[in-house]
């Protein structure tokens, strides 16, 4: 044996964690010491090839050999077999980099996913981190906007509203002394606030990092995989737009992000990245993480910033905007983790580059997240215009359960499922909307031909009668009746004095203006948006409802 | 109503301290209320009014708070709590029997969508709406460990294994 530390990389990512990588890293050192081999474990991101993980990897000089799913059992058999020199074994799969998977995807964003120990700086920067802080430094305010602009980047939450835009608008926003939010009392503590920021003129940067859509994950691969890449997007937010201060509003149900981007926080304010005098700038930035509790309707921006504030998350009326009013009533960049973490490679290499990739009016790469029944559920990072049949074929590999695919819901509960009929469509934010459906932040939930989507679509009513903030009345109550309205569809019939009967047809019309309802007179997505997986799932599923011929009339 | 009794002193002095420590925050109230409830393992009836009078906020508020956001517990919680995502993604990959699974196995009924403590206060069931680990589901948390491609079987040896450290 050679006397050179090998260095192994053992994911951190939670996913990895959940299926025993800490009990792989801890078998490996145990092994290596007993055996008297020097190893230089490195616990890294995720690649987001999950079906593999744990995904271990091993530097050779032939570059990164990959072997997984690896259990802590297997552990000594592997290095028997020669896993630090890189050699064959079942569970082998060559070099990382040339697994298809990998190889076909356009990973700018996620460029630095699994390659790197997250919170090492020095790994960072040497791969592009930090080089789009540097050039934003060097510009005017309106030069940073003007190159988010340029590059087409629309908002990765779901919204896909143009980011440059918002940005602008938060940038000639005037901040005001600070005063309570439109609504409700007076905000918590502000006379310490004062006493934190500095004054009473404050504008904010806020990261929705509340990413409760089923389905979807790329906020927590980011926040756990690579924390600097956010804190740098959100560094030259806020030197766009004039913000000292910002928040990471992350949920209670990711520990693991919560921790990672608090210790990311102190190590880039420690190395003069964050805080006070930004790279020798003169600048200042104050990042904080927040962490929510539990409410999906959080991820809607005014509720967040309810929360945030320290009081129920209910949403507010718009207007105004939060980039006019925003946090404690001052202008307020509110952007996903997406978002921000997209924006220093645009700063680095210039809007041309990001913009280069896409079609349409979506430009640049979205991290697209497979999941739910699929064979090799993962993070695929790929320019807009990719097929959903390829994304579940060539790169999903079909279901896990080997059936037939039946459905599959984009962009999270509050997306429409899409049928066979429409994979072929470009993923594309105007190609989808022309079908009624969305893309929002980019999940793909797959389900095979045992779901039910009559039992879909109620859960979608049920979802939305537990998260509703309660604040507007077709949400709040329109979720409950629609939860009602679903099962009295799917009864068998009632006997009668002329026989069994139902009155499907007409409960089916009921459930229809019920959404119409939803979706004209909700406040926000949550009420708004229930009837896009509803009314899908009826209308090209109407079978699952007992519903013998295609239900066209509406939607 | 809970009995003054059960005001512990570490209670009173453990929400005490998180005040001091967080009081002067911007928009303060989830942050004490998330410390208040890691420290004690929920955040007690009795410690509202001192939340609300540090905060200059009525104790209605502060209710209002804690019992709208699904992560904040007002009552004792079981010894160990299990978390079982029922969303979309857990849900293709069978989370609805798991969780069925669950309420059987830990004698936890969690009727709509709520948490629930089996009888001898071993356990808190608590369905969860997404954990983030959806291209591994179904996922459970037992006691802030994450668990993905949970089956009924693998499932009933992780709780076999709190019960035999027991």
């Amino acid at each position: 044996m050679s006397t050179a530390a090998i260095t192994v990389y053992v994911p951190r990512d939670s996913a990895a964690l959940a299926v025993g990588a800490n009990e792989v890293a801890d078998t490996l050192q145990a092994e290596c010491a007993r055996r008297g081999i020097a190893l230089n474990l490195v616990r890294n991101g995720s690649r987001g090839l999950f079906w593999l993980e744990t995904l271990v990897e091993v530097a050779t000089p032939a570059g990164r050999i990959a072997y997984g799913p690896v259990l802590a059992e297997d552990v000594a058999a592997l290095l028997d077999a020669g896993l630090l020199n890189g050699a064959p074994h079942a569970l082998c799969h060559g070099p990382t980099e040339q697994i298809p998977y990998l190889a076909k995807q356009e990973r700018l964003t996620f460029a630095r996913m699994g390659v790197t120990d997250p919170l090492s700086l020095t790994d960072y920067q040497a791969l592009e981190g930090f080089a789009g802080l540097r050039a934003a430094i060097a510009l005017a305010p309106e030069a940073i906007v003007q190159q988010v602009l340029d590059s087409g980047l629309r908002g990765r939450g779901g919204a896909a509203f143009p980011t440059g835009i918002k940005w602008k608008t938060v940038a000639a926003a005037q901040a005001g002394p600070r005063r309570a939010a439109p609504s409700g009392p007076a905000p918590l503590g502000g006379v310490g606030a004062e006493g934190a920021s500095g004054g009473e003129f404050q504008k904010y940067v806020v990261c929705n990092a509340d990413e409760g859509d089923s389905g979807t994950y790329s906020d927590r691969m980011t926040m756990e995989g690579d924390p600097f890449m956010l804190i740098e997007g959100m560094t030259i937010a806020a030197l766009a737009v004039g913000a000292t201060r910002g928040y990471v509003y992350i949920r209670s149900e990711y520990p693991d992000a919560v921790a990672t981007m608090n210790e990311a926080i102190v190590r880039a304010n420690a190395a003069g990245l964050l805080g006070a005098d930004i790279l020798g700038s003169g600048r200042s930035f104050h990042l904080e993480v927040r962490k929510a509790a539990g409410a999906y309707v959080c991820g809607e921006e005014t509720a967040m910033l309810e929360s945030l504030e320290g009081k129920r998350g209910i949403v507010r009326a718009k207007p105004p905007l939060p980039a006019i009013e925003g946090l404690f009533g001052q202008p307020t960049v509110i952007n996903n983790v997406i978002s921000f973490a997209s924006v220093p490679l645009i700063l680095a290499r210039g809007a041309a580059f990001y913009r280069d990739y896409g079609v349409g009016r979506s430009r640049g790469t979205l991290p697209i997240q497979l999941a739910g029944n699929i064979k090799h559920g993962g993070l695929v990072e790929k320019a807009f215009g990719v097929s959903l049949r390829e994304l579940l074929y060539d790169f999903g590999g079909g279901s896990a359960s080997g059936r037939p695919i039946k459905a599959v819901q984009v962009g999270g509960p509050l997306g429409a499922y899409v049928p066979e009929s429409q994979w072929d469509l470009p993923l594309d934010y105007e190609a989808y909307a022309a079908v009624g459906a969305v893309v929002g932040h980019g999940g793909i939930v797959v389900h095979d031909d045992t779901a039910d989507m009559a039992k879909l679509a109620r859960y979608a009513m049920e979802f939305c009668a537990i998260e509703s903030c309660g604040k507007c009345t077709p949400c709040r109550i329109g979720s409950t009746r629609g939860v009602e309205v679903i099962d009295r569809i799917v009864a068998p019939p009632q006997p009668s004095k002329r026989g069994p009967q139902h009155n499907r047809p007409q409960q089916v019309q009921l459930l229809r203006d019920l959404c119409d309802t939803m979706l004209n007179g909700s406040l926000c997505a949550m009420g708004g948006m229930t009837p896009y997986p509803v009314l899908s799932a009826l209308n090209h599923y109407p079978q699952d409802f007992g519903l013998a011929t295609p239900d066209r009339e509406a939607a | 109503m809970p009995a003054p009794a059960t005001f512990a002193p570490d209670t009173q002095a453990t929400t005490r301290a998180v005040l001091a420590r967080r009081a002067d925050q911007p928009g303060a109230l989830l942050p004490i209320l998330h410390e208040v409830q890691d420290a004690l393992g929920h955040v007690p009836r009795e410690v509202v009014p001192l939340i609300a009078e540090a905060l200059n906020l009525s104790r209605a508020e502060v209710h209002g708070v804690v019992t709208y956001y699904h992560h904040f517990r007002s009552e004792v919680p079981g010894r160990h709590i299990v978390q079982v995502c029922r969303a979309e993604a857990c849900q293709a990959m069978g989370a609805e029997a798991l969780f069925e699974h669950a309420e059987q196995r830990l004698g936890c009924h969690a009727h709509g969508g709520h948490r629930s403590t089996s009888a001898d206060g071993t356990f808190t069931l608590n369905p969860v709406f997404c954990l983030g680990l959806c291209a591994s589901s179904p996922a459970v948390v037992i006691d802030d460990r994450l668990h993905a491609r949970v089956t009924p079987e693998r499932f009933d040896q992780l709780v076999g294994k709190l019960e035999a450290a027991a």
